[in-house]
């Protein structure tokens, strides 16, 4: 084989896989990803990760669960959460929280350890993970 | 004094975009005199930066609160090592350092190469100078901090209870350090370009700036996962939240930056490659600056409400368009020297390791900005999490390995199979006894992946270990120096390499002690009340009494109110004590009770880790109040108007309350192995980054040299 002829097999053979390894991404992401969703948008049966605020004193403790109401983050309507798992630190009524779970019988029920909470907008620096 | 810290950013702002103007004006044929004015005028920048900084530094220091970056984030009661630091947990305060840095940078290396580049070194200045110029503007417009409040407070609110802790406040100028330095090699690879001087200089000139920002950045990500794994009461290090990712994307660009250039350097081609990759480092790096301050993603991490996103999006999208234009139009001057004459050659396998190397920066841009792609595309919004992550990242981590090991031991241009035997032979037979070991004496079969990993690992290791053995044999039957004089001086001449070898080591040993800490984790969460006990990965661990400290402030962050535990924990015939606790922050709230603002502000954990080379024993715990609610809701209605002294005495009594008699409290118990060389692989990096980027005295004496000679040869044409 001459060399350009082997240059241009050997380019074609590199765009080949890197459009397959671009493609397998795009599939995985697409098949791995659960969709977020605030708190009025959410349907019975199907897994979100939950986006919203704490409601006020809605926060209970019933042996290791957690329970408290998460409502929109600029409206009224709220969904009950139930929760098992680590809390982290910043987690208060008020603040924003992400969950990963699905709607069972009109309550959230949140995957365990899958809590994350937002820091109030007074610090100005936030933690991560919690 | 806050006018003058605000005059002297204005002033900056002008003396930058003095610079550019200057250096372009001087460049273009304005002559000598006024590329040295636009040097200048960057040192100018860099004085008047540290200037503004020092002046907010001070007023930290000194609680000065008639500022409103001082009353936000600190107090008096915030212990000093805090105050120093809090100045960059605010936004204003961070983009300070963060253009201070880039001045200080920018005037170290252009005072470096003042002698030397100078068709390239004013175009570098000038594009130092715009992004100084972006960054002050952003500052003196819209984020200044040093704005004042007309009525000072008493008091300020301090800073975020979960900042204080030491890897925290070293780990925010560390990334900066690292972001900032890569701008440095990104703005002479502009000059180069503009100038279409292609060749190897502007990356030799540069090369060391490129290797402290990558060993700066590297740092500082450990330090955030350090500070993740003890201060956050969770137990991981990594957890593949948006801002973590913005700062592990211009490392891992970085890094493949670092090695393709050797082979530009050597053989004179990847050029375009180099370019590109330098400033997708670049780009990144202000991506990873902005992210944590736009609040486009839902991170946990960011800063809070901001007003500058628009502008950020604006001067990134301006650096990519400029840059791919610059790149495109001079294709014709960046074509390679010479050709790739064989796939089992060094080149081959650098630029394999670059290809994996940004095809995991990819993977983790797209994850990262799957949000907003998804919606995009869908119109709803979808996220991925670390189970997708670590599904894609972990083969390519696994690759990235192997190619650490065998890189090494390529020859450039072509490589025989015999060759290849003859350095390959050694390792592979080690590695094999490793892999037989491990699956006879360990459980490590439970998983493929983290098997692969440590065959991988002891194989690099082997690697490096024969080509330290071999280097200084050779030197012994040369020389006949002792072993460890051989090793050292063999290492002193050729720092480049083998610090590169030993940063291969410490990556290899903290890939594998990811590797065994993620895969076999053990991890258990229960409620405990004293007496009881729990068993967890060959642990027993026992509840022995509750505590309850007033004032006491046992990690130094100035939490009045901590909770917590005694537990005594026995592993076989070994026996410790841990005392996790939760420090509780008041709040200034007014809507809370006089008493209850003492309980109800932030709470931390303060974790107990017994570390250990094998393994680490980690303890969190989550005390359960609801036994103190009446008797604080009770003291909230008794004592609202009583002096602070009376107050102190019945929150004295509350916190013994707890002490007495306890609730059961939440533990969560966290057995992990290996999990310490996570941090000592990062050391081993660190040094072997060290030893690469430390000037040797060979190379100060060709420089010296090369000087001595030029200065002899204009003599000679003059004479």
């Amino acid at each position: 084989m001459d060399p350009s002829r082997k240059r241009r097999l050997r380019l074609v053979v590199a765009l080949g896989i890197a459009v397959l390894l671009a493609s397998a991404l795009v599939y995985t992401s697409f098949s791995a990803s659960s969709e977020a969703a605030k708190p009025s948008e959410i349907e019975e049966g199907r897994s979100y990760k939950l986006t919203g605020k704490v409601v006020a004193d809605s926060v209970a403790r019933d042996g290791d669960e957690l329970r408290f109401r998460v409502r929109d983050r600029d409206g009224t309507q709220s969904v009950p959460v139930t929760y098992a798992g680590v809390v982290p630190d910043p987690f208060r009524e008020g603040r924003e929280v992400i969950l990963a779970g699905t709607l069972q019988r009109g309550t959230f029920v949140a995957e365990r350890d899958s809590l994350v909470t937002k820091c109030p907008s007074k610090f100005t620096k936030e933690p991560e993970n919690s | 004094m806050a006018g003058v810290g605000s005059a002297c950013l204005t002033i900056g702002l002008f003396t930058a975009l003095y610079a550019v103007g200057a250096s372009l004006y001087g460049a273009r044929g304005g002559g000598r005199r006024w590329v040295d004015s636009g040097r200048r005028a960057v040192y100018c920048l860099a004085a008047l930066c540290v200037g503004a900084f020092a002046i907010l530094e001070s007023a930290f220091l000194r609680s000065d609160f008639s500022y409103a970056l001082v009353a936000e984030g600190s107090s008096t009661t915030t212990p000093t090592f805090y105050k120093v630091t809090a100045v960059w947990a605010t936004q204003d305060g961070s983009l300070l350092l963060w253009v201070t840095l880039l001045a200080l940078f920018s005037g170290a290396v252009l005072f470096l190469t003042r002698r030397s580049l100078r068709d390239l070194a004013p175009y570098a200045a000038a594009v130092l100078g715009t992004v100084a110029a972006f960054f002050l503007l952003l500052v003196v417009v819209w984020e200044n901090p040093f704005s004042t409040l007309a009525v000072a407070p008493q008091e300020g609110a301090g800073l975020n209870p979960l900042l204080r802790h030491p890897a925290m406040m070293i780990h925010p100028p560390m990334l900066y350090t690292g972001y900032v330095g890569f701008s440095i090699p990104f703005a002479f690879a502009i000059g180069a370009l503009v100038t279409r001087r292609t060749g190897a200089d502007w990356i030799r000139a540069t090369r060391r700036f490129a290797l402290v920002a990558w060993t700066f950045l590297g740092t500082g990500i450990l330090l955030g996962a350090l500070w993740s794994y003890s201060e956050l009461g969770w137990g991981g290090y990594w957890a593949w939240d948006p801002v973590e990712n913005a700062s592990l994307m211009p490392w891992l660009v970085g890094t493949a930056f670092l090695h393709s250039i050797m082979v530009q350097e050597k053989r004179g081609m990847l050029k375009v490659w180099n370019v590109s990759l330098i400033c997708a480092t670049f780009v990144l790096a202000l991506l990873g600056t902005f992210l944590v301050r736009s609040g486009i993603l839902d991170s946990i991490h960011a800063f809070g409400a901001s007003t500058i996103g628009v502008q950020f999006l604006i001067f990134i999208g301006a650096v990519i368009a400029l840059s791919a234009g610059l790149v495109i139009s001079r294709l014709g001057d960046l074509r390679s020297k010479a050709r790739l004459e064989s796939l089992l050659s060094r080149e081959a396998f650098f630029l394999l390791n670059n290809l994996v190397l940004v095809a995991l920066a990819l993977v983790i841009l797209w994850g990262t900005f799957f949000p907003l792609i998804s919606e995009a595309i869908t119109g709803t919004e979808q996220t991925v999490g670390p189970p997708w992550f670590n599904r894609l990242v972990t083969p390519l981590a696994i690759v990235l390995v192997l190619l650490a090991g065998i890189g090494p031991v390529l020859a450039w241009r072509r490589v025989t199979v015999a060759a290849l035997r003859r350095v390959l032979l050694v390792p592979l037979a080690l590695t094999a006894m490793v892999l037989v070991a491990l699956l006879a004496l360990s459980d490590a079969t439970k998983n493929v992946a983290s098997l692969v990993m440590f065959c991988f690992v002891a194989f690099v290791l082997a690697v490096v270990a024969q080509e330290f053995w071999r280097g200084a044999g050779a030197r012994r039957s040369m020389t006949g120096e002792a072993w460890p004089r051989a090793l050292a001086r063999l290492t002193a001449r050729n720092r480049r390499r083998y610090g590169g070898y030993l940063a291969h080591v410490g990556i290899a040993v903290l890939f594998g002690a990811v590797a065994a800490s993620s895969a076999f984790l053990e991890q258990r969460d229960v409620r405990l009340s004293p007496g009881q006990s729990v068993s967890v990965g060959g642990y027993d661990i026992d509840y022995v009494r509750a505590t309850a400290d007033l004032g006491g402030d046992r990690g130094g962050t100035g939490a009045p109110i901590a909770f917590g535990a005694v537990m005594r924990v026995t592993h076989g015939d070994e026996t410790f004590t841990l005392r996790p606790s939760r420090n509780y922050y008041s709040t200034a709230d007014p809507s809370r009770g006089a008493i209850s603002r003492f309980f109800e502000g932030e709470a931390t954990s303060e974790v107990d880790v017994r570390w250990g080379l094998r393994r680490d024993f980690w303890l969190a715990v989550r005390p359960d109040l609801v036994s103190l609610e009446k008797p604080i809701a009770r003291a909230d209605r008794e004592f609202a108007d009583s002096p602070g002294d009376v107050q102190a005495v019945v929150i004295n009594t509350i916190t013994e309350l707890y002490r007495q008699e306890p609730p059961p409290a939440a533990f969560r118990v966290i057995v992990s192995p290996l999990v310490a060389w996570i941090w000592i692989g990062g050391a081993i990096v660190l040094l072997g980054a060290l030893v690469a980027a430390w000037p040797s005295p060979e190379a100060r004496l060709r420089r010296v040299r090369s000087l001595y000679k030029a200065r002899l040869g204009r003599e000679l044409t003059r004479a």
